[in-house]
């Protein structure tokens, strides 16, 4: 079988790679690209453990062809962290004790930063849709909400 | 110790794992790769129960690219005549359930494994292996196994001198129920069914291995616990355990499920064959179809109150859904479902019933959320028919300090009514809440109590002293949910350092002292312990090389904020010496600082817990949402409160998808019709509520630090305590679970 070649940006990086018509954007990253961060929960879109941004726009990695990654650019967990320094987000997660398996965590943290993008100023029952398509089963979500809420306060005190 | 400065136990810290797990660097099982590594793929039965008559795998093993297949003929054979036990697994049924043997007992058994150059070429062998199945009648319900004329699963099982689907019994007593029910001013009985329901980690079941030439074999997997995954591999493939190496990979969820394997020793017997090192990796579909469930219940609770509320006598008569090979946790309701209770005439019996549905496994306090579900609904019904307040009723009847459990030794602490208390003086309790805010909406309140053995058992703890004067402690309890943190507070509150001086790893089999699983609640309760015992060890060996470098006795050194003082008589005589500054001299001074502890540890006071509820109906729809929920719960000592309460929340948040929304669906021929995560409906973000915990510190005087187990409790009220709402908001008890939309509607047109 034939590969086609695919150029893209990952995490603002630009990537080539080879796939086969049938992987998903998902098996590229966690296979060929070693990106093992993005996780696969279910295959079918259900879970979001395997989110990323694709121009900036939430997606589940593994409903995304990899041949479709062509000339985009594409967000992981592993460019969340700018040079050492974690994002808000993840340093929040930390101190609130947001994650405890951690499975879910690289979706909900990528889910997280798309919806502050978009709404900087979320209610609670916002947060709560805005991370709906990311399962969590070890935290019951109290803490991943309190999270991203006061990351959001944190953000737009910071950014007066 | 220090008790004094309490600096690191309770405070809330950054765990160790936690920047590798926001970053996306923490490995879990899937995430690792093997130089050469081929993939392996398990071909599954597609019928719900058949005999194997034959199996032929030419045709797959002639395919370019397949390099080993496996039947059950590979798997080292345990002969149904003798149990052979590992913890509380057989391995009559563990050899059974990772390969089907005599028969296909559920629709996704596996029957043979293929490892090949890649999976697509895995999965094409499947295909080609040609399995000759005699097709048999099923039962998946309890009602259909335990019919006269039922399909009988295991010929060989005789019950009450029988064929028969019930594999087991459990029965525990206290007085006599006939005269106790005889006094009773009330008698309250009632039939109550629950769904099997899936544990729901996120992360599927995978693992890579490694069979070298010489017979070493290293396993890479997630799992509950890399001793079990090392003792069930040896026993499934007759390898010595000195020759496997199992290596903990960061686990992404378990509840109980990952106490057992279902691939590793598929895939060492695999790369034996093959030479290859082989990973296999289950797909959601697979761990839902294949990989256990808890029990779905079929239960009769009947309870006797004298008018004042005071329990007289209590039967309970438990069914429990094994799946296709025996082992459902009957000690959960038959123990725990009185235990709280000073009642003096209990019978508690409990049945283990085999049906073709995927064998159970262990999911969070097992089978304690079920006998809770029937008797807190009971005793609901008793409190609202004798017109008393339903946790006052509670109260009166908590066992007491001393009192004989029903399951066997007597209570040390008993802290129930502390949880009722909790919930009595909390504002959510005394809240007005209005029933019918607006047309078509019904509200509700409900409480529950819950209780948990709790465990102890086998830990082993490193702590050494770095050569720059750091702590690295290895434990050997792969950590599901914050443990590392809560051993890093106890480390560094007890050597008397900073925090982040400490750093906590998970060793492998070969590297660390026995540990049995992550589960019962009894991680953070038992490491503590031994590393405590460790810390001891490790501060004695500091305080002799004080002494010999101030030339006095070890007797007169103390340890105190992470340095050596000269003490009594010596006091101020020296300066102190640092841990860095004893750490530097280690080798001159006598050689490495470190020690290793392996206890049996004993001690683990049961867990209590009682919650509250409200709940909205919507009565067109049927819908139920859960509005506020606060969980009480005595946890003994919070190591590191963040993670305690992260545990109470996440187990209600499953017991209150358990109440309103999962269930497995089976079609006609008994096959799971719902192995999606969009079918098979836990709880989302946008579903539930902030879940308020009120952590009760209560020490146990016999843990070091004061530990209680805390993990499981909170599932145990949650689907009671809803029930309990849904009827304090519509008048209509719920005796079946789940109350999703549809049953509910279906109850409501019913009126």
């Amino acid at each position: 079988m034939s590969k086609t070649h695919v150029t893209t940006t990952i995490n603002g990086e630009p990537m080539e790679f080879l796939t086969d018509a049938s992987s998903s954007l998902l098996d590229v990253l966690r296979g060929p690209l070693g990106l093992t961060g993005t996780k696969e929960g279910c295959g079918t879109g259900d879970c979001g453990a395997c989110s990323v941004t694709v121009d900036g726009r939430l997606m589940c990695s593994c409903l995304m062809l990899a041949v479709e990654a062509e000339g985009k650019s594409i967000g992981t967990i592993e460019g969340m962290a700018q040079g050492g320094q974690l994002h808000p987000l993840q340093q929040k997660f930390l101190e609130m004790a947001a994650l405890q398996c951690g499975i879910c965590t690289p979706g909900v943290l990528i889910s997280a930063r798309a919806l502050l993008e978009k709404n900087p100023d979320p209610t609670e029952e916002e947060v709560r849709f805005g991370l709906a398509g990311n399962l969590c089963r070890c935290t019951g979500y109290d803490k991943i909400v309190r999270a991203v809420l006061e990351t959001a306060a944190d953000m737009r005190e910071a950014a007066r | 110790m220090n008790e004094m400065s309490n600096k690191w136990i309770g405070a809330r810290t950054i765990r160790p794992d936690g920047a590798d797990k926001v970053t996306g660097r923490a490995t879990y099982s899937a995430d690792n790769t093997m130089p050469g590594m081929i993939w392996g793929k398990m071909l599954r039965s597609p019928h719900a129960h058949a005999r194997i008559r034959s199996i032929d795998t030419s045709k797959a093993e002639a395919l370019p690219g397949v390099k080993a297949v496996v039947t059950a003929k590979d798997v080292v054979d345990f002969p149904l005549d003798k149990s052979v036990m590992l913890g509380i697994q057989d391995m009559r049924w563990m050899c059974r359930n990772v390969m089907a043997r005599e028969k296909a007992l559920f629709h996704g058994h596996p029957v043979a494994a293929v490892a090949a150059v890649s999976e697509e070429v895995a999965a094409a062998a499947c295909a080609l292996i040609e399995v000759d199945y005699e097709v048999l009648p099923h039962a998946i319900e309890i009602e259909d196994a335990i019919k006269p004329d039922a399909p009988i699963l295991h010929e060989w099982n005789q019950f009450e001198g029988k064929p028969s689907n019930i594999t087991g019994t459990m029965v525990l007593k206290a007085g006599d129920v006939e005269k106790g029910f005889a006094e009773a001013d009330l008698v309250v009985e009632r039939t109550f069914t629950t769904r099997p329901v899936h544990q729901g980690y996120i992360e599927p079941h995978a693992c890579t291995v490694s069979h070298a030439a010489d017979g070493r074999v290293t396993i890479w997997s997630s799992s509950q616990g890399q001793f079990m995954v090392r003792a069930m591999t040896s026993l499934l493939t007759g390898i010595p355990q000195s020759n496997i190496r199992a290596i903990p990979a960061e686990i992404g969820g378990g509840f109980g499920a990952k106490t057992i394997v279902y691939l590793e020793p598929v895939a060492v017997l695999l790369s034996r064959k093959s030479g290859r090192p082989v990973k296999i990796v289950m797909t959601r579909d697979e761990v839902q179809r294949a990989t256990g469930p808890a029990p779905g219940s079929l239960m009769t609770v009947k309870i006797g109150a004298k008018k004042d509320g005071t329990l007289v006598a209590a039967q309970g008569t438990f069914y429990l859904q094994a799946g296709g090979l025996p082992g459902s946790p009957l000690r959960g309701p038959v123990g725990c479902s009185f235990a709280a209770y000073a009642i003096p005439n209990v019978l508690s019996t409990g049945y283990d019933v085999v049906s073709n549905r995927s064998k159970v496994a262990a999911y969070r306090a097992p089978g304690a959320p079920h006998g809770a579900f029937a008797t807190e609904s009971v005793l609901d019904e008793i409190a609202e028919k004798l017109g008393l307040d339903p946790l006052d009723m509670r109260v009166r009847n908590s066992a007491k300090p001393g009192d004989k459990a029903i399951y066997g030794p007597n209570f040390g602490d008993v802290t129930f009514v502390e949880t009722i208390d909790a919930i009595r003086k909390h504002p959510h309790y005394k809240a007005p809440l209005d029933k019918n805010p607006r047309p078509g909406v019904k509200r509700g309140r409900g409480v529950a109590s819950g209780f948990w053995y709790n465990a102890g058992g086998e830990s082993s703890v490193q702590v050494n002293i770095t050569e720059d004067g750091n702590v690295v402690v290895t434990t050997g309890h792969p950590d599901v949910g914050g443990s590392r943190a809560s051993i890093a507070n106890v480390v560094a509150e007890l050597i008397g350092i900073e925090h982040s001086h400490v750093n906590v790893i998970i060793g492998d089999t070969q590297t660390i002292g026995f540990s049995n699983l992550t589960g019962g609640s009894r991680v953070t309760f038992a490491s503590a312990m031994v590393a405590t015992a460790s810390c001891e060890k490790v501060i004695g060996q500091l305080k002799d090389r004080a002494a010999k470098i101030w030339k006095i006795d070890a007797e007169a050194v103390k340890w105190e904020d992470g340095m050596a003082l000269p003490a009594g008589d010596n006091a101020g005589k020296f300066p102190p010496l640092s841990l860095k500054e004893l750490a530097a001299k280690a080798n001159e001074m006598g050689g490495p600082i470190g020690t290793q502890v392996q206890l049996n540890t004993t001690g683990a006071d049961p867990g209590f817990a009682t919650h509250c509820v409200d709940v909205e109906v919507d009565v067109d729809l049927g819908i139920v949402r859960v509005l506020r929920y606060t969980a009480a719960q005595d946890v003994g000592r919070a190591l590191h409160p963040g993670y305690v309460e992260g545990q109470i929340q996440g187990g209600v948040v499953q017991g209150i998808g358990w109440a309103l929304s999962e269930e497995y669906l089976y079609d006609r021929n008994g096959k799971v019709d719902n192995a999606t995560f969009l079918d098979y409906r836990m709880p989302v973000c946008s579903d539930v509520p902030m879940i308020e915990p009120i952590m009760l510190e209560i020490p146990n005087s016999k843990h070091p630090q004061g530990v209680r187990g805390v993990g499981e409790a909170p599932i145990v009220p949650p689907l009671a305590a809803i029930a309990n709402a849904v009827h304090d908001a519509l008048g209509i008890r719920f005796t079946a679970l789940p109350m999703s939309p549809p049953k509910v509607t279906e109850r409501l047109e019913q009126g």
